[in-house]
């Protein structure tokens, strides 16, 4: 994996000639990229510090600058049940509601997305923009009768209904993020499935998908993180705090107990919820990004 | 078509029908518990002689009005920055946009810490610096509760303005760049007669989304100042959760969902059209 993040192909092109030398000349260039990175990157070295801080240094004032001891007292801490809420259930609901919320909207999306692509019939034109209006209207304001929705079908207060709920936000998406992939393949490989009597679902399975899977690594990882940070949707479908996903508990902590809040134990808290974040986002940067940008930009 | 049935079954009853249900309801008298009794536009009515409401708007607003030139500012500036073909412009491009990945709600709680009275790093650092003294709450204070919510967003949202900008920089040619250096264009020239024209798909897009993100803020301000203080920070959304999930007005609170829609949908289609008028100019 390189470390590339905008690669495309006229973008290459433009590179050599335009880009080598910037707005800055190189000393002033170095020297403010590094200080905007430090800046960047100082709530993060905070954020971590303060997690594998000893609870009672997490708590001194002032507050060290460098670590003076090393525990992992913190995360320890967060498996112990802080007034009937054990954070990590919550890490456990987080990862159900992520992975769940992901594979529906996959599936779902790639179905779709290949029936607009590949399937044109009467009045799809219709039901593409018809998907791609949801993208107007904030699910803030349709949260109530959500809520109301989903007691009606007995989902209310429910994981598996908060991953449906969320899947739906992100359906429009990946929806027309699929329709893309599927439209860049060209059509005579699909032909040639069908000719050798694949049916349709046959030649998206065994032909399509396997050349669609750029697409589809940035549909999931989209849809990953956003059902991992969702917070909103969560506080209020969600009224159990045994079932609350990491963001949502997380309010607890910091609003404290016996108006004393532990923030070693906030911070690490937050240090699991952001850190599989940063990582991944590391590791596949290339499909985030991608998916992003033609997400955003077409 | 058999194909599009799972999209069509979660989009119709988790979007459209609670979408439909959202008009419905807002005209009635509808508590969490009880029967529900119609009402007409009474809803509508009052909300537009509702003083919390009211402030709520404007408070966004403002935010709005505020953030947006910020976060452009910025995430230009950091395009501009980055846009080298280095590797070492890639890394710096990296940095930049990994608090992108975090969550608001993440950002928000280590924010939460880093501005804490006492115990906090920055009020500390602050301290050191001659200005002002650790101990003081800096969200006690609208002003610099305000302020500590901008700089966080900036610090979280900065890099996806600068990513997106910057796909629209290198989809500009090289070549156009060159024939404006070729005519004697200066550096300000290159920017104000082709940069700036040529990026304005780009802008316009950069501008809707953080728009429309700043309009439904909720996240930072629920978490960082709780609405306070004394209220002086409550959005739009934030105002509606309080009255539906509060109060349990639940009528009165869909009546002020389908009013805050109204807002965004005029906002976002004015910002289109004027994008669009002005490139014709």
């Amino acid at each position: 994996m390189t470390s590339t993040s905008i690669s495309r192909p006229h973008a290459a092109r433009a590179g050599k000639a335009a880009s080598r030398r910037g707005i800055l000349p190189t000393g002033a260039w170095w020297v403010v990229s590094v200080c905007l990175a430090v800046i960047f990157l100082y709530p993060l070295y905070i954020l971590v510090t303060q997690a594998i801080k000893s609870p009672a240094e997490a708590a001194a004032t002032p507050p060290t600058a460098f670590p003076q001891t090393f525990s992992l007292q913190n995360f320890v801490d967060l498996g112990v049940s802080q007034g009937g809420l054990s954070l990590l259930s919550s890490l456990g609901n987080s990862a159900l509601v992520s992975i769940l919320t992901t594979v529906i909207t996959v599936v779902v999306s790639t179905l779709a997305g290949y029936a607009f692509a590949r399937l044109p019939f009467k009045g799809s034109r219709v039901l593409f923009f018809v998907t791609l209006i949801t993208f107007m209207v904030p699910f803030q304001a349709i949260i109530t009768p959500l809520y109301l929705t989903l007691k009606d079908i007995g989902l209310q207060n429910n994981l598996v209904g908060l991953s449906l709920v969320l899947a739906t936000f992100n359906l429009p998406f990946g929806i027309f993020l699929m329709r893309n992939s599927f439209s860049a393949i060209p059509a005579s490989l699909e032909e040639a499935a069908m000719i050798d009597g694949a049916t349709a679902l046959g030649a998206l399975r065994r032909v399509m998908l396997p050349i669609a899977v750029p697409g589809i690594v940035s549909t999931a990882l989209l849809t990953f993180f956003a059902a991992w940070n969702e917070f909103f949707a969560t506080l209020i479908l969600i009224t159990d705090q045994s079932k609350y996903t990491l963001p949502v508990s997380l309010g607890i902590l910091s609003a404290g107990q016996n108006n004393s809040v532990d923030w070693g134990l906030l911070e690490a808290g937050v240090a699991i919820t952001v850190v599989p974040c940063v990582v991944i986002y590391l590791i596949l940067q290339r499909y985030y990004v991608a998916g992003l940008l033609s997400g955003a930009v077409k | 078509m058999l194909l599009l049935l799972p999209a069509a079954v979660m989009l119709g009853l988790f979007f459209f029908w609670p979408l439909l249900r959202t008009i419905y309801i807002s005209f009635f008298d509808y508590p969490i518990l009880g029967s529900p009794s119609f009402i007409g536009v009474r809803n509508y009515v009052d909300a537009f002689g509702d003083k919390d409401f009211g402030q709520a708007v404007l408070f966004t607003l403002l935010y709005t009005v505020i953030i947006t030139p910020v976060l452009l500012i910025v995430g230009f500036a950091l395009a501009a920055l980055v846009r080298r073909n280095t590797r070492t412009a890639r890394v710096f491009q990296t940095i930049y946009f990994i608090p992108v990945v975090i969550g608001l709600a993440s950002a928000s709680y280590l924010s939460l810490y880093i501005w804490q009275p006492g115990i906090g790093p920055l009020p500390n650092l602050l301290e050191h610096l001659g200005l002002g003294s650790a101990s003081t709450n800096l969200f006690a204070d609208p002003v610099s509760a305000f302020l500590i919510v901008t700089v966080t967003v900036v610090w979280k949202v900065a890099g996806l303005q600068m990513l997106l900008l910057l796909s629209g920089m290198q989809s500009i040619p090289a070549e156009v760049n060159e024939a404006a250096k070729i005519d004697g264009a200066g550096a300000w020239q290159t920017f104000r007669h082709i940069t700036l024209p040529l990026l304005r798909p780009t802008l316009a897009l950069v501008l809707v989304f953080s728009v429309a993100g700043s309009l439904l803020a909720f996240d930072q301000f629920y978490i960082m100042t709780g609405g306070g203080p004394e209220n002086s920070t409550i959005t739009a959304v934030f105002q509606i959760y309080r009255v539906s999930f509060i109060q349990f007005h639940l009528g009165y609170g869909s009546a002020l969902s389908i009013l805050l829609m109204l807002v965004l949908g005029v906002v976002s289609a004015a910002q289109m059209l004027l994008l669009r008028n002005s490139d014709n100019s």
